[in-house]
Order: C-alpha cells, then sequence, then structure tokens
C-alpha cells in the first residue's frame, strides 16, 4: 500500500510541497494514533462488545454468551421489563449524579473566582494565601472523605455537635443519615475539596489579562464593578468555559468520595458507584459493562451540548 | 580425608544456614478490624521464627464488601500478589475456583477437631477451599452498671423487653449525656446490615431469606414484623444515624460510653476491656433477644483461611495455614484477641473462660447460628444480600413500609434468581 502510492506519486514530486507535508505530518502523528488506540479505544469496543454478553467477572466461572441487548432490556417469560433501562435504581444514580454535578460545579465556580480574584490582588501575604487555599485539593481523596465523614458522625463529629448548637439536628442525627440532606453534605464535601482547583485554573485566566487595561478604564472612570462585569468577565470566558467542562465532566464520574462516605446507600449512590456494585461486587462483567456504556454516552451528550453551544475552543 | 570431611560438613553447615536465611516470604491478606492486624501479626512472627521463613502482611479494607472486591480482582486476574488469603464464611461459593484444595496439608487429627458445620461450608466442589481460622456469632453487649443503676437483673431476653429497659435508661442518661443512645448497631447498607437483619428475622421465626431449597421466602409475616419492631427502634432508642453505622462506627459509640446496649462481634469484647477503654470492668455480653414466636439467634459469621491457586509458594503459604489454624494459636488468639476458636474443646479450657468468660454463652449462641443463605444462591450471594439489605436500609431510613419493603425484595430476589441461583 505505501509502496504503491510511494511509486504513483514520484512522476508529480513537484506537484506539491503540501501532500510532503501532509506525509510527514501523518507519520509524525502515527505513534500517537497508536497509543491513543490501544489504550482507549480499544477498551472502548470491549466494553461495548461485553455490554452485549452475559460475561461474570470471574473468568473460571463459565463461558461467556451472546444476549443481544438483554442488559439493557428484557423482556422476562413472565411478560415483565428487566434490564438497566427499566432499573429504578439506575435512574436514581442518575438523577443523583446530575443534582451533584450541577449545583457542586456552580458552587465551585462562584468560590472558585472569588478565591482567584483574592489571590490575584495585590494584597499582604498573598503567596502563603495561595500556598493554604491548596491544601484541601492536595490531600488525598479517599483521606479527606474520611475526615469528612468523621467530622459528620452523630456521636462524635463536630459538624453534628454544630448542628445541634444552632437547632438543625436532634441527637442521634447527622446531615449524613438524614435522606434528604445526605446528597448535599457530600455537595458541601465536593465544593471543600475542587474550589480550589477551580481557583488554579481561574487565576491562569486573570494573570493573562494585561494591566494596562485595568489601568485605562480606571482613567476613563469605571467603577470596580462595572471593571469586573465590563472587563475581567468578558476576558475570563475562554478560561472559564474550558474550566467548567473539566469539572462538570469530572463530576459526572464522582466515584471516591460518596463511596468512602455512605458507599451503596441509595439515596447518595452515583453512576460510578452503581457500576462499580455491578461489574465488581456482583461480578456481572456483561451487565456492568452495558452500565458503563451508558455512562459513557450521558457524559458525551453534557460534552456535546457545552462544546455546540458554548463554542468552548480548547486551544 | 580427615580434611575432606570437615571440608563437606562445613559446607552443608554454610548451605544449610545459608538456605535458612534467605527463606521463602509469603504474603498474607490478613485483618484490619479492631486490633486485627496486631493480632495477625503475632502468629505470623511466632511461624516466620520457627520455620526461618519470612511473611509480608499486607493492610486490607476494613469493610468486608470491599476486601472481596479486592481479591475478586487478584484472583480473576490470576495474579500469585497474595498467598494466603483470610475469607469470610460466605465467600467459599463465590471465590472457591480461585483457592487450594487444603485437606491434605492440614494434619487429619486437626481437621476433625473444627465445628463440623464450618467445614462443610468450606468445601466447595469437594475441596477444602477454607480452613476454619476463627468463628463469629451475633452477640448482645450491655452496660452492667447501668443496669444496675436502672435496677435491672439480667439483660433482656426479648426485643419488647430491650426497648423498653433502653427507652429507660436513655431518658435517664440524657440528662447527663445529651448523646446517649439506647442501642446501636449495624444499620448501613452493606453486607453487616443483611447480618444483623437476618437476626431478626430468625428471632422471629421468619426463616433465612431464601431457604436451602433455593425458595424465596423473606416475604412473610413474620420477617415483616421483625423489621417492622426494629425500625421502630430508630429515631427512638437507636440513633437516627444508625444508618451510617457499620461495626467500628457502633463499637466506637459503645466504648466511649454513649450507648446502653450493642450488637456486635466478639472482636469487640477484649478491645471495650483493654486499659484505655473508658466501659473497661462494665460490659456484660448475653445472647441476641428473641421476637415473638422465635428463639435466639446469632448470625454465623467466621473466617477461614485460604491458599491461593496460582500462589508461588503453595507448600508454605499451606504450612503457614495449618500453623495458624492451630489449637495452640487458636488458643492464643481466643486469650489475646478474644477471637471464638472453630474448635468446640477449647470453649471448655480454663484459661480461654478466664479471659473472655462470655464464651460459655456464646458457645450455646453457636449451637443456634443461623446460616447466611450462601450455599443456596451460590455465586448470586452478594445480589441477594444487597437485594435484602437495600430494602430493610429502606425501612430503617423510613423510605418505605416493613410489608412494602420485603415484598419488593421478594420479587427482586426472585428476578435475580431467574432460572436458578
Amino acid at each position: 500500500m505505501a509502496i504503491s502510492t510511494g511509486s504513483v506519486s514520484r512522476p508529480r514530486r513537484r506537484a506539491g510541497i503540501e501532500t510532503t507535508r501532509a506525509r510527514t505530518a501523518m507519520w509524525l502523528l502515527l505513534p500517537t494514533v497508536i497509543v491513543l488506540a490501544l489504550v482507549a479505544g480499544y477498551p472502548l469496543l470491549r466494553t461495548i462488545y461485553l455490554s452485549f454478553t452475559d460475561a461474570p467477572l470471574n473468568s473460571n466461572s463459565g463461558p461467556t454468551t451472546f444476549i443481544g441487548f438483554d442488559n439493557y432490556l428484557f423482556k422476562g417469560e413472565d411478560g415483565t421489563w428487566t434490564g438497566l433501562l427499566v432499573d429504578p435504581v439506575w435512574w436514581t444514580a442518575v438523577w443523583n449524579t446530575v443534582k451533584f454535578s450541577v449545583v457542586s460545579v456552580v458552587l465551585e465556580t462562584l468560590l472558585g473566582l472569588m478565591f482567584a480574584m483574592v489571590i490575584n490582588s495585590k494584597i499582604k501575604g498573598r503567596g502563603l494565601l495561595r500556598t493554604a487555599i491548596l491544601v484541601p485539593w492536595a490531600i488525598p481523596t479517599v483521606v479527606s472523605a474520611q475526615m469528612w465523614a468523621w467530622m459528620y458522625q452523630d456521636n462524635l463529629g463536630v459538624i453534628s455537635q454544630w448542628g445541634r448548637s444552632l437547632g438543625l439536628l436532634e441527637a442521634g442525627q447527622s446531615f449524613l443519615s438524614k435522606t434528604d440532606t445526605a446528597l448535599w453534605a457530600l455537595v458541601a464535601v465536593d465544593v471543600w475539596k475542587t474550589a480550589p482547583f477551580m481557583a488554579l485554573l481561574l487565576l491562569a485566566g486573570l494573570q493573562g489579562i494585561p494591566a494596562d487595561m485595568y489601568e485605562a478604564a480606571e482613567v476613563d472612570g469605571a467603577s470596580k464593578l462595572r471593571q469586573f462585569f465590563r472587563l475581567t468577565l468578558p476576558l475570563l470566558t475562554p478560561a472559564l468555559l474550558v474550566a467548567l467542562v473539566f469539572r462538570t465532566l469530572d463530576a459526572l464520574r464522582v466515584f471516591d468520595m460518596p463511596f468512602v462516605v455512605k458507599q451503596y446507600a441509595q439515596e447518595t449512590m452515583t453512576m460510578s458507584i452503581y457500576a462499580r456494585q455491578n461489574l465488581i461486587d456482583f461480578g456481572t462483567l456483561g451487565y456492568g459493562s452495558a452500565v458503563s456504556l451508558l455512562i459513557f454516552l450521558i457524559i458525551m451528550v453534557f460534552t456535546v451540548i457545552y462544546v455546540t453551544s458554548l463554542r468552548v475552543r480548547f486551544d | 580425608m580427615k580434611k575432606t570431611a570437615l571440608l563437606i560438613a562445613l559446607t552443608a553447615a554454610i548451605s544449610a544456614s545459608a538456605a535458612n536465611a534467605a527463606g521463602v516470604s509469603v504474603s498474607f491478606a490478613c485483618d484490619s478490624t479492631g486490633n486485627g492486624f496486631n493480632e495477625c501479626k503475632k502468629g505470623t512472627d511466632a511461624w516466620a521464627a520457627k520455620t526461618g521463613n519470612s511473611v509480608k502482611l499486607l493492610q486490607v479494607p476494613v469493610d468486608t464488601g470491599d476486601r472481596l472486591a479486592l481479591y475478586q480482582q487478584q484472583l480473576g486476574a490470576k495474579s500469585s500478589d497474595v498467598d494466603v488469603y483470610m475469607i469470610d464464611v460466605v465467600w467459599p461459593g463465590i471465590i472457591g475456583n480461585s483457592l487450594l484444595d487444603l485437606s491434605k496439608s492440614v494434619p487429619a487429627a486437626q481437621l476433625a477437631s473444627y465445628f463440623p458445620a464450618i467445614v462443610k461450608n468450606n468445601t466447595y466442589d469437594g475441596k477444602l477451599v477454607g480452613v476454619p481460622w476463627f468463628t463469629d456469632g451475633g452477640l448482645l453487649y450491655y452496660r452492667t452498671d447501668l443496669m444496675e443503676k436502672y435496677g435491672y437483673k439480667a439483660a433482656p431476653t426479648t426485643w419488647t423487653e430491650l426497648q423498653a429497659m433502653a427507652t429507660k435508661i436513655q431518658a435517664g442518661e440524657r440528662a447527663a449525656n445529651a448523646k446517649f443512645t439506647g442501642f446501636v448497631f449495624q444499620g448501613k447498607n452493606y453486607e453487616g446490615l443483611t447480618c444483623d437483619a437476618l437476626e431478626w428475622v430468625a428471632s422471629h421465626g421468619g426463616g433465612s431469606i431464601v431457604d436451602p431449597t433455593g425458595k424465596v421466602t423473606i416475604n412473610n409475616p413474620q420477617a415483616v414484623a421483625a423489621i417492622k419492631t426494629i425500625g421502630s427502634f430508630v429515631g427512638t432508642i437507636s440513633p437516627e444515624a444508625v444508618t451510617t453505622y457499620a461495626e467500628e462506627d457502633a463499637r466506637n459509640v459503645f466504648q466511649s460510653g454513649s450507648a446502653a446496649f450493642m450488637r456486635n462481634w466478639p472482636y469487640a469484647y477484649a478491645l471495650g476491656q483493654s486499659a484505655d477503654s473508658p466501659v473497661k470492668g462494665k460490659i456484660g455480653v448475653a445472647a441476641l433477644p428473641s421476637g415473638e414466636g422465635g428463639k435466639s439467634t446469632a448470625t454465623l459469621g467466621g473466617w477461614q483461611l485460604g491458599v491461593n491457586a496460582y500462589s508461588k509458594h503453595p507448600k508454605e503459604a499451606a504450612d503457614l495455614v495449618a500453623y495458624l489454624t492451630s489449637s495452640a494459636e487458636q488458643k492464643r488468639r481466643a486469650i489475646s484477641g478474644s477471637y471464638s476458636p472453630t474448635i468446640p474443646a477449647l470453649y471448655k479450657d480454663a484459661d480461654v473462660l478466664k479471659a473472655a468468660p462470655f464464651f460459655g454463652s456464646l458457645f450455646n449462641a453457636l449451637s443456634n447460628a443461623s446460616a447466611r443463605p450462601a450455599t443456596a444462591t451460590k455465586g448470586k450471594y452478594n445480589q441477594v444480600s444487597n437485594a435484602f439489605a437495600s430494602a430493610v436500609y429502606n425501612v430503617l431510613t423510613k423510605k418505605q413500609t416493613a410489608e412494602a419493603a420485603l415484598a419488593g425484595a421478594q420479587a427482586q430476589i426472585t428476578r435475580i434468581k431467574g432460572r436458578g441461583f
């Protein structure tokens, strides 16, 4: 193949420097394409394949058979529909994840922007502040999640103590145990942990705005508030959108923190926790792959919405 | 001639000592609950000193479900990283095909000394995949000082009695300690809740979720009554947050002196009586209460030692297992860590009874133990257990009534069963 195209193109070698360049580019890109195909393409294709089988996790425990769409939707002998698409637990998990992602990302963006503006201004002890703000983000998630779980503990935890003194909790209650507050208690942990990361991304954007623009605005007599809405925000938008996309996609596949704190409790089960329960605990690799594929599709929908409606540019 | 003999003797001696020093390194995924890691270490250190091999003790997850998940991944990948696994009583059906047959590695006399029911449970496809190490049964812990203070002479024998006593003690103690609570147990949505709830159901005569023939039996009036009774505890004599408690959470509350009664496994006794415990010398242990029309029962727990089928040192690993499960080591662990032996004779041993006086009542509880339906449900046990625990969890968190939750569990487990377990 390569040889024949080579011999064909030889007579028109002068035809274009463009063609040669394109070919060089292709050769330079090839290693990346191969690596991507191996580490991203193959697992994805294999997951799609597995989702149409009844493969078990423990390969010793039986043969794998192709069962079509039965993992997704399947009419039993008694006429009832079963499968992932009609599993109420799955839809609870999807709904939990969406609520968690939207609320936590909005809060993180607002807080992160505030942090970034503070760090970016010329105040005393700025260097120390910068370092301090990153501490929550630097602690491994499992460690901080366990720490928060203890702080939320009803009997010995400090947050429950505050809750009691504020009259929000009765003895024996905790924000995690009440089914209507559990998800928001987890959102609080996520905001605490990830707002600094948001601040870091936005700080980079802020520092890219030239200082002379503000000087000009100052001369023209624009107030600080006006400067923020007319100057800072529009110029920060590209950085803000990239940060939003990162965080949303990250939040949609959240697993570690809710799992450490609440494990398989349904009121805080996320899509990834549901996937793990089926893949690992129940050992149903086929069904779990179907779950993974749906998660992939849901996240893709979010990405498409972002990229098309906001015209986010990653360059 | 003499010189040659000397040379040979010397060489032999050197090579022997070299072999000894080199030894084999056996890796062991042991315990992490309570004082588990340290007790494992004492046992493996003794074996290492005796044989010249070394043991690498691994840190394992506290939660049993997490442990199984990890081990399933390792065994599924045919990994030889871990030689010896400590496995739960419900796992032989799930990972048994990746474990070696140990029936020839343990001395016959030792094998014959165990509880026959546990040996039978650990036999998978005719192979002994786990040697019984310690057994477990749910127990009722209570505060002897508070019982005396409120004029009670004996531990409660029915759930109604427990409710009455806990209500009175809680009301009295709240004056001094606003966080005081009557009864704590494992109410988080995980395997521990299956164990606790099975005790409630079985102690009301409500069966064992799935009967030995594989018939789904969970939706029956006695089971509904049982779940209803305990469900009414949450928010009254038990904190609402008991639905976030695993074993260690319950123990922390009880051991800090903030609870009158606790349901837990035997390991909590030794820790509660340790020198730095605020409730040292104030702990009593009894069999769990019974419900109407049933008798007291304990969920059979317990841990076995198994050898990875892909292990590179199966001989040494099996030797370690035989050593740790021997009567002498089980006796040491019973005295030092209140781990209940798998050898009936040790429950009559004077030294053991001196260190853990409650072993007498534990022996009775174990004789009436309820096994989780792991044998009947085989590889689908986790799914069945999760369906049951989630249903009970919904009742404890007041999302569903006991009737609706158990009817739902019945339908879901039947669906999981499909054409058969």
